[in-house]
């Protein structure tokens, strides 16, 4: 196994496109190291990102929008202040990942090149609006955080090109977002559902929403029909009504260890609603 | 665990009376430091010059047979010294040494998903394992079962037709290998008596112990057929007499130490990876270091049974329970021994019934050899008997506390299994139960609260502990059961009472099987209460000796020196006629009063008392996702005696942490092709700290009459409740009765969506 640790994503890339064989980037590693100890994954070359400036900063952008470096991990946004005021529901989604130590690791970008549809930060992320810079051989391109996932594992990235930077749009005024997920126990677990919601308000009347589903379909989903049902709205009973069954009709699932078809459909309309209401909530400045 | 002939102690046999000094205290404990500062050393922890790796080849398959296994290529990768087939093994063994055997390396079929089926040895873990998949296994698929009840109905797949045993009634399915019945009185007219008849089949699915440390040991065999072993165990001289045998050794030859240990429960009383890394070690002639992953211990170290019951139960509109019945189907994977007798036996034994049945059929099926985890067999029992019970209750309108009381075994009570107890504390724990503010507290909507009780026999088994005392006062005691729950600290509080010297002088040392008679394992809640007693004689022993010596230092009988308060002190005519002597004095000059001073027991005591439990707990059911929340629990039980009080309430909280795991998410997934889905802490849902609440333990002291001081084994009645509690709790917070296990979110809202489909 090679391991190499270029200076920057142009060094990066070309590494990446002149490797044969298995290629994994190394940024946190709380997922590569962990498919290499448990036999899932022996690369025969392992990219350590982490030696690039600047990778682990969060960044206020001209715009009033956020750029997070590829290897910041979770406890660092958890800690920025700012940050957390403005975008609570993907603070928070990245937060649910694993334990204190994970925490120290863990990413944003490793979370979705990850490309498991259960990943936590990634609806929070879709709802939000973010987008990724993706760098590789001939140049970088800006891709929207949906795209990145195309099949539990898999992503839209080609031969030599990886995340070089995440950007979160300016929260602005009036908006809120929020991420629930659900899991048996109180932590450590992976989501059987997550849900992410993010909204602008007119005074009470919603104006803009994205609502994004985890662990229901291959891949995390932005539903379109989910915030139309909420859009005009003033979030009363018979909106979250009509949200629980959009969120439930989107539903593509499995039956697997973790749930079932049944189960993840009835509670991905449940958590719809719940999430839906933080966001309210903060949208409305009444609650963090 | 075997179990004893129960032998109802006479009044106070052993009882001392005597205020207690250093019993019922909760000193430090003694590996307390060692372990937060990592210098304790377990399973994994040793490494010897020129050591090697195993790893072990596993087959994918839940039945197949084994037609071919060429090992040539993992042989010629650079680093491998060793590969181990059955062909490495004694050969011949039969009964419990010839299905440890199978289980440990497969014969002729492999029979469960993770059956080990050969293992190499090899310089480095990374060549250990590669070398592992270059073994190539040629297997002959066969159909599987991994269910009880599919297991025993026609035409299920034959784990092995030669299993079963003659208790099994003819016409019954192979895989059904051993029967139980036992009771008393007329069940059919006691239900004739009954106002109210509930009957109803409830499903419990295996639960693995869960210890954090997974099975490890360091082997070591010399070319003079000599072995030493270093192994994370709950009982090594078993290991030690399982090894010999089954490596075709002599007992002595093979010296066993018990490392410290990372939980067991039950799960380590037996072997799994000891024998074949003690073939490596012979084959290899090095060292080798066999641990276990996660993954291999959920997937073929032994978890418990899993149970399918059916319990009748009729009762007076009074709640006077007129007549039981229970059948118990345990599936305990592909070898017989799942513990459906103790289920059988357990299920009723809180009861003072007239008329009492019941039946136990031991299941084999494709799944791991089940081990025992703590009181084997009986928290599924309970489950099944205080879940009827509670909605009895309900259906009568009677508090269930009150309707346990009026049916509650009490001293004198012929047992539902057969003897008549002596001194128990049934009654007892259910009016702490009552009288604790718990069961009085009110409930936020939402919520529900469920009580059950629970029995567990304790054991005595083979001991052997031996004292010695130091030229400067000091003691040293050498005990054969490891600590496996606060032993070490018991034993210094039980030998400083007898020697009347501080604990701190004291240092207790799990001892190997070269230097200590036999033992048998930590099991059964069986050692505070036995290697306690055989402590307590050995000191006692010491104490002769040292009241000699003062006797012949002052001139006087024997008998007319006392031990008081770590004293030699003159009795009788004598008194006052010298001033007390230390224990110290006397050992300091003990070289030359007559030689070393220790003592020394060994027995196999048949006092263990029975011990009984009752659970309070509330839970909160989310009624949109079928979550639960456990809000509030506390468990009442009768310790007899608590040496050690801290510890005794950490037995309680454990059995309930443990319980509320297995109630509520823990499960053993297998899909479709028989192989476990769920073989990591990840999906293998174990209760993390966030999902517990503080869970209140409340001692009761019922003295057993077989031991010194009173003590009844409490590390396992403390997992006989929760299961029934929770699951009453969750069904009356839900306004369903939860009848299967796990209670996990998925299962709960389909019971609620079923009842309200009856609605």
């Amino acid at each position: 196994m090679k391991y190499l640790t270029p200076a920057s994503f142009a060094e990066a890339a070309s590494l990446a496109r002149d490797a044969s064989g298995v290629t994994r980037f190394l940024a946190g590693g709380t997922d590569v190291l962990v498919q290499m100890r448990a036999d899932i994954v022996t690369p025969d070359t392992l990219i350590d990102i982490k030696h690039i400036d600047g990778v682990r900063d969060i960044i206020r952008g001209a715009d009033g929008g956020w750029t997070i470096g590829v290897a910041t991990p979770g406890a660092e946004m958890k800690e920025h202040a700012e940050l957390g005021a403005e975008w609570p529901g993907v603070v928070e989604g990245m937060d649910l990942i694993g334990s204190t130590q994970v925490q120290g690791r863990a990413t944003l970008t490793g979370n979705l090149c990850n490309a498991s549809p259960a990943a936590d930060s990634v609806p929070a992320m879709v709802a939000a609006g973010v987008e990724v810079t993706v760098s590789g051989p001939d140049g970088s391109r800006r891709v929207k955080a949906e795209d990145i996932p195309v099949a539990p594992g898999r992503t839209s990235l080609s031969k030599g090109e990886l995340i070089s930077a995440v950007h979160i749009p300016p929260r602005g005024d009036n908006g809120g977002d929020a991420y629930l997920r659900f899991i048996p126990r109180t932590e450590m677990d992976i989501a059987v559902v997550g849900c992410g919601v993010n909204l602008r308000l007119d005074g009470d009347v919603i104006t803009e929403a994205r609502v994004s589903l985890g662990a229901v379909a291959p891949t995390v989903l932005l539903v379109q029909a989910c915030a139309d049902t909420i859009i005009g709205s003033t979030l009363d009973e018979a909106a979250l009504d009509r949200l629980a069954e959009a969120a439930s009709a989107a539903c593509n699932p499995i039956t697997d260890k973790r749930g079932t078809v049944k189960f993840r459909t009835h509670v991905a309309g449940v958590l719809a609603q719940r999430t839906a209401k933080i966001a309210y909530g903060r949208a409305k400045g009444e609650t963090k | 665990m075997a179990l004893d002939e129960y032998k109802p102690q006479s009044g106070d046999a052993e009882l001392e009376n005597k205020e207690l000094k250093y019993v019922g205290t909760t000193p430090d404990r003694p590996d307390g430091l060692d372990k937060v500062t990592g210098k304790a050393r377990f399973g994994a922890d040793l490494s010897l010059p020129g050591m090697l790796f195993g790893a072990i080849v596993r087959s994918p398959h839940a039945h197949a047979r084994i037609v071919k296994i060429d090992a040539s290529k993992a042989e010629a990768l650079d680093g491998v010294k060793a590969v181990v087939t059955r062909a490495d093994f004694a050969t011949g063994l039969e009964g419990e040494y010839g299905f440890v055997l199978e289980n440990v390396m497969a014969g002729e079929k492999a029979l469960y998903d993770g059956h080990a089926v050969a293992a190499v040895a090899a310089t480095s873990a990374l060549i250990a394992r590669d070398a592992a998949k270059l073994v190539e296994v040629e297997y002959e698929v066969l159909p599987h079962v991994t269910d009880v009840d599919k297991a025993m109905a026609e035409g299920a797949p034959v784990i092995n037709a030669a299993y079963a045993d003659a208790s099994v009634p003819e016409g019954m399915h192979p895989n059904v290998v051993r029967h139980h019945e036992s009771g008393h009185g007329d069940v059919e007219a006691g239900f004739a008596e009954a106002d109210l008849i509930v009957e109803d089949t409830y499903v419990t699915e295996a639960a693995h112990q869960g210890y954090i440390e997974p099975n490890a040991c360091v082997a070591q065999m010399g070319s003079d057929g000599k072995g030493e072993l270093w192994v994370c165990t709950q009982g090594h001289w078993y290991v030690q007499k399982h090894c010999a045998a089954l490596l075709g050794m002599e007992t002595a030859q093979l010296r066993v130490t018990a490392s410290e240990i990372g939980g067991g429960f039950g799960g380590k009383t037996t072997v799994f990876q000891e024998p074949v890394a003690l073939a490596l070690s012979r084959k290899a002639s090095r060292p080798v270091k066999l641990a276990l992953q996660r993954s291999e211990v959920l997937r073929a170290t032994g978890p418990t049974a899993s149970a399918s019951m059916d319990i009748k139960i009729g009762m007076k509109k009074d709640g006077t329970i007129t007549a039981a019945e229970g059948t118990f189907r345990l599936q305990g994977g592909a070898f017989p021994g799942a513990p459906m007798e103790f289920s059988a036996m357990c299920a009723f034994a809180c009861y003072d019934l007239a008329n009492v049945r019941q039946v136990g059929w031991d299941v084999v099926s494709n799944r791991p050899k089940q081990a025992a985890y703590r009181a084997p067999g009986a928290p599924m029992a309970a489950f099944a008997v205080e879940s009827v019970i509670d909605t009895a209750c309900n259906k009568l309108g009677l508090d269930p506390l009150e309707v346990r009381l009026k049916n509650a075994a009490h001293d004198g009570t012929k047992a539902s299994w057969g003897p008549r107890y002596d001194q128990i504390g049934m009654v007892a724990t259910l009016e702490a139960a009552k009288a604790h503010p718990h069961y009085s507290a009110p409930l936020e909507p939402g919520q529900g609260r469920g009580v059950a009780s629970g029995f567990w026999f304790n054991h005595g088994g083979e001991t052997s502990v031996s004292l010695s005392l130091s030229e400067d006062g000091t003691c040293q005691v050498s005990v054969g059961t490891p600590d496996i729950g606060g032993s070490r600290a018991s034993m210094a509080l039980m030998a400083a009472e007898v020697l009347g010297i501080p604990y701190e002088n004291i240092r207790v040392t799990i001892a190997d099987t070269a230097t200590l008679g036999y033992n048998d394992v930590s099991h059964g809640s069986r050692v505070t209460y036995a290697s306690g007693l055989a402590t307590i004689k050995a000191a006692r022993a010491a104490v002769e000796k040292l009241c000699q010596r003062a006797a012949a230092k002052w001139g006087i009988e024997e008998d007319a020196v006392k031990w008081e308060d770590g004293c030699a002190v003159p009795s009788g005519a004598n008194a006052g006629d010298f001033d007390p002597l230390p224990l110290a004095e006397i050992t300091a000059t003990m070289g030359s009063t007559g030689g070393p001073i220790s003592g020394h027991f060994e027995a196999t005591p048949e006092g263990a008392g029975v011990s009984f439990g009752t659970h309070i707990v509330d839970a909160e059911v989310d009624q949109e996702t079928g979550a639960t929340k456990i809000v509030r629990y506390t468990v009442v039980q009768d310790a007899g005696k608590a040496i050690h009080p801290a510890y005794v309430e950490g037995q309680y909280q454990g059995g309930a942490a443990q319980g509320i795991g297995w109630a509520l998410n823990e499960e053993y997934v297998y899909g479709e092709d028989g192989r476990l889905q769920n073989t990591v802490f990840l999906d293998y849902r174990i209760p993390v700290a966030s999902d517990l609440p503080m869970i209140d333990a409340v001692i009761v002291e019922v003295p057993n009459p077989g031991h010194p001081y009173g003590v009844r084994g409490v590390g396992e009645t403390g997992i006989v409740p929760p299961l029934a509690a929770i699951a009453n709790a969750v069904s009356n917070a839900a306004g369903v009765r939860l009848k299967s296990l796990p209670m996990n979110p998925p299962k709960i809202l389909e019971a609620l969506e079923d009842q309200a489909g009856d609605a």
